[in-house]
Parts: structure tokens; sequence; C-alpha cells
């Protein structure tokens, strides 16, 4: 046993604290951020590694034996997560570098950064319930700070609407705890895994899992309880929103594939056929919401609904491919979304607007931006030989398998969907003349630097590698997949092999 | 005895729920503060019950005990409540201090008539999309 599970989660903590002492040295903040999430994402590789080739791994905090301290389990959903964060967070804090003023600094968006990232890692590694419910308000305190941080009229008010849903999920949540722990009288995720199928009342039971679906489903952005999301997502800065949209909707898809592959799985037919229909309306209801908006980042995280709406189909189906599949997706999603935020604030760099009416020209005149946002959206929309094809291509192969062919034609059609979006944002940012009157913006003022140009290229090659060779990547989801339908695995590393 | 301190405290788990489910959604800031507050104790009302009201010992064994000799208190969900108590009350200053600032920059606490980050279409969608534009002049700095 070694304390490598935990590290991932005390690094970004150290560096939140370390940037709190330099709050008001902008320039020390970026350094010392930037070598943090270095390290961190070096840390997060070596737990990567080592769970590949040694299997799970797993940490009691406190030497307190499993089902009554807390465990720190790294399976290989859980550090897939953790790695595709430590990157993702290596990103943002190159792009911060660029884009992130002094005045924020000051009030702490590095200290808010790192603690969120703490978090997400946090909640991901755990596996106690109640610790992954803590880990749940570290991400949550994070999050809301950073959403207000640049303390703008709209900020405030998408802020507000995110902290009051949040807030009621969270509630949810510790509700659900509470009733399964009368139910079970355990909290440890594995122990439960085994308690569970003793409880006498499976009607309560079935109550209590609908809970925690409707907590995650707040969370992870699902069908019908999406609404916060557009409402606020596009109001911050392009380096929150775009960490944001990478991690927070993600940990409430992880959490539901955790708990609905471990624990809420004595009533599948029940669950996650709710959870079945739910996904198929995400999507649709998802992508069909984008296509309203003319604005850049507005259809971005609209589309972040319909992706999620992907990932709870491959739970939903529940086979291990179909699981595969939507491990793979939020690998490829959770990349390719943060980009595109990113690239959309690289246009709003160049041309001075988010909104799709004044943009225009940018092929002509940013070929590389161009080329960026090509390689993201049409990965996202599922072009062969993109990341998102082989994602989209899974899941589609898992419905056919089980003849669930509602789920398959939704998912093509919703690719379908995807692409008139981004063919719009292609077509008016990209190829179209640009508008005159645009013309007062004085692009000389603020152009885009080396810092912003070095993330987007770095998640745009990534895709491109996930895109052409996606064989490795999709053997560690096959492998997340085969633990997850495999719960004795888990259960095994946290209680030792009963 | 117990059984009967658990029936009631259920019966005042939902209504102070219900209670809490109106004011959250009487679309005020003020009365969703309330409606939070209320909530939450809810919550931890139930966690306590789930945990089973008993008339036993405190979960304390003697000096030279392995093992607790009598039934003994749960003393988990006690922990439980103790850290939701915490979390909740950050939580709440949080939320104090949210939406005081909010009603400082858009000068209302109605949720009906916030619309700015996301406005209705006929009513000038430039103000809202301007997020990160520095030109623009309604986007004081709120300090």
């Amino acid at each position: 046993m070694s304390a490598l599970p935990v590290l991932p989660v005390i690094l970004p903590l150290k560096v939140a604290a370390i940037t709190l002492w330099f709050r008001n040295a902008p320039d020390k903040q970026h350094r010392i951020s930037l070598a943090g999430s270095f390290l961190h994402l070096g840390v997060c590789a070596m737990l990567f590694i080592r769970v590949v080739q040694d299997g799970i791994q797993t940490m009691q905090v406190g030497k307190w034996p499993a089902p009554f301290g807390i465990t720190l389990i790294a399976d290989h959903l859980s550090v897939i997560m953790v790695m595709v964060t430590a990157v993702l967070g290596f990103a943002v804090t190159l792009y911060s570098r660029a884009e992130i003023g002094s005045r924020m600094l000051k009030s702490g968006y590095y200290t808010l950064i790192n603690i969120l990232l703490a978090g997400v890692c946090g909640a991901f590694l755990t596996g106690d319930l109640f610790n992954l419910y803590v880990w749940f308000e570290v991400m949550l305190m994070a999050s809301f700070g950073l959403l207000v941080l640049g303390r703008e009229k709209q900020q405030f008010d998408g802020g507000v609407k995110y902290v009051m849903i949040n807030l009621f999920s969270t509630l949810l949540f510790i509700t659900g705890i509470g009733l399964l722990y009368g139910l079970t009288g355990t909290l440890n995720m594995a122990d439960l895994h085994l308690a569970v199928q003793e409880v006498q009342n499976p009607a309560v039971l079935t109550a209590t899992a609908a809970i925690f679906m409707t907590a995650f489903g707040i969370k992870a952005g699902i069908f019908p309880l999406f609404f916060w999301l557009p409402v606020s997502y596009h109001t911050p800065p392009v380096a929150i929103s775009a960490i944001l949209a990478g991690l927070l909707t993600k940990v409430g898809v992880y959490a539901m594939i955790r708990l609905f592959s471990l624990v809420f799985i004595f009533n599948i037919s029940y669950t996650h056929g709710l959870l079945l229909i739910s996904a198929v309306i995400t999507m649709l209801t998802g992508v069909l919401g984008a296509a309203a908006y003319n604005e850049f980042r507005r259809i971005l995280t609209f589309h972040i609904i319909s992706q999620v709406g992907y990932m709870i189909l491959g739970l939903a189906l529940f086979t291990p491919l179909a699981l595969a599949g939507a491990v793979f997706y939020l690998m490829h999603n959770m990349i390719v979304k943060s980009n595109l935020l990113l690239i959309s604030g690289l246009t709003e760099r160049i041309s001075g607007s988010f909104e799709l009416k004044k943009l225009g020209g940018l092929y002509r005149s940013n070929w590389f931006v161009a080329l960026l946002f090509f390689v993201s959206a049409f990965s996202l929309a599922g072009f062969p030989p993109l990341s998102g094809f082989w994602a989209k291509l899974v899941l589609v192969r898992a419905s056919l398998e089980i003849q669930a062919y509602g789920a398959a034609a939704a998912a093509v059609i919703v690719g379908l969907l995807t692409t008139y979006s981004m063919t719009k944002i292609w077509g008016e940012a990209f190829w179209k003349p640009r508008p005159p009157d645009s013309d007062n913006f004085d692009a000389e003022k603020k152009h885009p630097d080396i810092w912003m140009f070095l993330p987007v290229s770095m998640l745009a090659v990534l895709t491109l590698i996930i895109g052409l060779v996606p064989a490795p990547f999709l053997a560690v989801a096959e492998q997340a997949a085969h633990e997850l339908t495999h719960p004795e695995i888990y259960v095994n590393a946290v209680l030792g092999g009963k | 005895m117990g059984v009967d301190m658990e029936t009631a405290l259920v019966f005042i788990c939902g209504i102070i729920a219900a209670a809490s489910i109106y004011l959250m959604l009487s679309g005020n800031l003020i009365r969703f503060i309330f409606g939070l507050v209320l909530a939450t104790n809810a919550v931890n009302l139930l966690i306590f019950v789930s945990g089973r009201l008993s008339q036993t010992q405190p979960p304390l064994i003697a000096k030279d005990a392995v093992v607790p000799t009598e039934p003994l208190a749960n003393a988990l969900p006690q922990a439980l409540i103790l850290t939701a108590i915490v979390i909740g009350f950050a939580l709440l200053t949080f939320v104090f201090i949210l939406f005081y600032r909010t009603y400082q920059s858009l000068g209302t606490v109605d949720t009906e008539s916030m619309r700015i980050a996301e406005p209705r279409e006929d009513d000038g969608e430039d103000e809202a999309n301007s997020g990160v534009n520095p030109d623009k002049p309604q986007q004081q700095e709120g300090a």
C-alpha cells in the first residue's frame, strides 16, 4: 500500500495554499500554478501507469481497515478521469496566463482553480460515499467562487441560479446518503455493494436510487434537470468556462456511473430503463437547444448537455461494450469540449465578440485558429477519423448489439445535428467575410499570444492522437468497463478478498 | 418509546422539508435562503433518525475493554451531521454574500426579473452577450 492515490488530491491543495500566500504577486502566482499543474500531471501519469500495469491501487486513510475508515481507490475508471483532469488543469493554467488579469488573480483565481482540481480528483478517487459528498462540496465551493469572480452583472445572474440548483442537488445527495445509511448501516461503496443485496425493503431502496439519480442528474445536466447549465456557463471568463465545462458535469456522470454500476444494480430494468429514456431525451434536447443560439459560447455550452446524454446512454445500456463507449466518450469529450471553449476565447480575442453575427473571415486571417477549431469541432460531431467518431461508433454498436434501435438512431441523428451546429459556427465565424460594422474593434490592443495557442494546440493534437490511434485508449476504456461490470474486483480490492 | 420518537421526527422532517421547498420555489432570494436553512436542518434530522434512536449508553467503553459489553448508541450519524452542519454553514455564509452582492449589482431579489444572463430574444441580446468585452459601459466593476 503506497500513498500514491492521495497525491493527485494533496498536490493541488498545497499549490492552492501557496498561491494564497502570494496573492499580491500575480507573476509568481502564474509560475507557481504552472509548476504545480505540471507536477500534478506527472503525479497523475504515475498513478495511471501504476494502475494500468499493476491493477487497482487502494489506500486506507489513517490505516483504518476498510469498511470503517475512508478508502481511496484508483481503478481504471478513476485514473482515466484523474488523468484527463490533470491534462485539462495544465491546459487551462497555461491559458490563464494570457487571459486572467491581475485583479482576478488577487481575488484568488489560482487558489480556486487548484481547490477545484483537488475536489474533482478527490471525488474520482474516493471509495466512500460520504467522502464523495465532501469532495463534491469542495468542488462546488470552488466553482461558485470561480463563476462570480469577475463580478459582472450577468455572472451574478448566472451564478445565483447555478448556486441555487446545485445546493438543492447537494441536499438531495446527502438525503440519499442518510437513507442509504439507514437501510444498510455502511457508507463504504464496496461494502454497500454487499450490504444492498441484503436489504429487505426493495421499494425504499429504489426510492433512494431515484434520489441519487436526481442529485447526480442535476450535476451532470441530464434531461429534465439541465436548465441551470445554459444560464451560467457562458458568463465567466473563457478559461473558467472551459474548466467548468470539462470537469464539473463529468463528475456528475462519473458519480452516476460509479453508483449505478456498483451499488444500485438490484433493479436494472427500472433504474437503467429510466436512465435510457432520460439519456435519449437529453441528447435530443441538448442538440436542438443549441441550434437555437447564435453565440459561440452558448452553442458550445448547450452542446455539453447532448454530449452528457451520450455518456449516460452508455451507462443505461449497461453492457461491457456500452460502458467502454461511455468511458471513451468521457475521455474524448472532456478534452474536446474544453478545447472548443478555449478556441472560442481565441476567436473572441481576435475579433472582439462571441456573437456569430459579428464574427467572420477568420479562415482567411487566422488559418491556424481555423484548423484548430476544425479538428475539435468535427471531432465533437463525430467525423472519422477524429476521436468523437470512435466514441460514437462504439456506442452505436453497443446499442445495436442489444437491439436498442431507438437509442442507436438517436445517437446517429444527434451526431448529424451536432454537425449542423458546428458547421454553423464554421460558416459564420470562419468562412463568411468579415462584417463591415465590426471594424471599430482594435485588434492590435489585445493580440492572442502564445500562452493561448499552446494549450489549444496541445489539446487539439491530443484529439488527433486519440482519433488516429484509438486502440490503446479503447483498450484502457474496455479494461475500465470490465471492472465496472465485475464489481467483485472493486470489492475485493477494497475489502481484501472475502 | 423509541419508535414513537422516530415517527414524530419523521413527520417533523417531512413538514420542514415541505416548508423549505415552498420557500425555495417562491422566486425571492431572501426566501430561498430561509428555505435553504430549513432544508439543511430537515436533512440533518433525517440522517439523525436514519441512525436509529435508542435509549442506550453513550458510545464509550471501559478503559481496559476492547469491545463494548452492552448496546451503545450509534455515534456515526452524529459525526456525519456535524460535518454536514459545518459544510452547510460555510455554504450559507457564501450564499448570503453572493445574494447581497447580486442585489447590489442587479437591484432586485426577484428571480423572475433576473434575465441578464439569458435575455429574451426581443430585448437586446447585445447586452448579455458581451461577457468579456471590457468596452461595454454597463459592466462596471461591482466593488
